[in-house]
């Protein structure tokens, strides 16, 4: 009797953690935190931009397309907003991860642009600014690769047996959104070499 | 009768398949898993690609366990043979996670403060990888004035050991600065007003150094000298100077090598795709 006393809380108690009690929002959380990292990586190249722009139209007034071009798709990329709960959401997932990646291509135009402007490329202060956006291009293709891992992680968590009954009974977890490298220069970032 | 040894010769046929297959798939997942292979983490240095004569690799290695005496930084150098088709930032990031260079992310004053000075001669590649925590001071743009001021221009005159050198001093010289002084160092080179946050003043910062190398530093290098092995982490809060690594996750460096006056193993830390790449 005694022993049953203690056991049966224990045994609930652990029939029940197997269920994914813990492990789904512990992965969920975990996707969550990885996604933080890819929208500061996004919010710090958008704050990058116009500190560009402006640069290279000073050294460079007769490419106006390019930088319109790039001021509008920052535009776009910064109008939407998504929340985590957005993240189990394709379209409105799909719709934020293109507005990024023509920003990407945009950048990349206008670096292949600039290679023209040799007075440009020896200015201290725009050559700071291009190894700033090529650090934070490496950086958002670090995060969204650690991010789209972390999903996976869940994704598989809330599908597999025993967590699915916890993931669907309980937290009526739905599954998150991965990257995917839609074309190519969208996954990876355009590189730039300055010295030859 | 008869059916019944055709009925198992069947099942063996179909088991036998089965078997098969399963170990196809297996083997196969095996050599996905495995694709990338990191080299070793031998010491401070990794000269791979036999660019560094043993003198060189020696004040080299001194520098470093100076630096990460004084600092808790670790900083680790590599030459690489060949990439293995991979860009060289895609490369610098894991191998910094898998050696887990920089200290474990609970309890020690500044986690993740790793960095990988990486060296593929073969495909002419440069890279200061930059761990989360030293993002900061060691930014992308003062990396980037590194690798072209002080790097290329030696490696372009054949001079690699110099360039190694060189670079290794000039990123050792921003990591032993001041909090304070390296941040306005960086500012500077990036000729942009940073947003100060200096509120958690340097006497702070001092305070815990000083309490951290009297209890735990101290400590931990007078138990790996009375024990005549390296330390090992007990958990006390994560600060490594010895030991391998504990709880990253990507595992720190089981593969570290215990030889000559004691090994070097990775405290844990991660790396976020920070620093800068250069080629020649």
């Amino acid at each position: 009797m005694r022993i049953t006393r203690y056991a049966l809380p224990l045994l609930a108690a652990l029939s029940l953690t197997a269920c994914g009690i813990n492990s789904v929002p512990t992965a969920e959380e975990n996707a969550k935190a990885k996604w933080a990292d890819v929208e500061n990586q996004y919010q710090r190249r958008a704050d990058l931009v116009p500190n560009l722009v402006s640069t290279v139209k000073a050294g460079a007034a007769s490419e106006e397309k390019i930088l319109t071009q790039v001021t509008e798709a920052r535009a776009k990329a910064t109008a939407i907003n998504i929340t985590t709960d957005d993240l189990s959401d394709p379209e409105t997932f799909e719709k934020f991860s293109q507005a990024q990646n023509q920003l990407t291509q945009a950048l990349g135009q206008l670096r292949t642009v600039v290679e023209a402007y040799p007075q440009l490329q020896s200015q201290q202060n725009f050559t700071t600014l291009m190894s700033q956006l090529e650090g934070t291009e490496n950086r958002i293709s670090v995060a969204r690769r650690d991010y789209n891992e972390a999903v996976r992680e869940y994704n598989t968590t809330i599908r597999t047996f025993p967590d699915s009954i916890g993931a669907n009974l309980i937290h009526g977890a739905k599954p998150m959104v991965p990257f995917k490298a839609t074309s190519q220069g969208a996954e990876e970032a355009p590189k730039v070499d300055f010295g030859q | 009768m008869t059916r019944a040894p055709a009925l198992a010769g069947g099942l063996k046929a179909w088991l036998g398949q089965w078997l098969a297959v399963t170990l196809l798939l297996v083997a196969a997942a095996h050599s996905a898993a495995t694709a990338q292979t990191f080299p070793k983490l031998t010491g401070r240095v990794v000269d791979n690609a036999n660019l560094l004569d043993p003198a060189q690799e020696a004040s080299l290695t001194a520098k470093l366990e100076a630096l990460e005496k004084q600092s808790t930084r670790q900083l680790v150098v590599v030459t690489l043979p060949d990439l293995q088709g991979y860009e060289i930032e895609e490369y610098g990031y894991q191998l910094g996670r898998k050696w887990g260079i920089g200290q474990a992310e609970k309890g020690s004053l500044e986690k993740d403060n790793g960095a990988l000075l990486i060296v593929a001669p073969n495909e002419r590649k440069v890279r200061i990888e930059v761990g989360y925590g030293l993002e900061g001071v060691l930014t992308d743009a003062l990396s980037s004035v590194i690798i072209q001021q002080d790097i290329l221009p030696r490696f372009r005159d054949k001079d690699m050991p110099g360039g190694i050198a060189a670079g290794t001093d000039a990123i050792i010289t921003q990591l032993t600065l001041p909090e304070e002084e390296a941040r306005a160092y960086a500012a500077k080179v990036e000729e942009e007003s940073r947003k100060a946050d200096d509120n958690d003043g340097i006497g702070l910062f001092v305070f815990w150094l000083v309490i951290i190398f009297f209890f735990f530093v101290i400590p931990m290098i007078h138990a790996a000298r009375s024990k005549g092995r390296p330390y090992r982490s007990s958990g006390i809060g994560g600060i490594t100077t010895w030991g391998a690594s504990s709880g990253s996750s990507w595992g720190g460096s089981s593969g570290s090598s215990w030889g000559g006056g004691g090994g070097f193993g990775g405290g844990g830390g991660s790396f976020g795709g920070g620093g800068s790449s250069g080629g020649w």
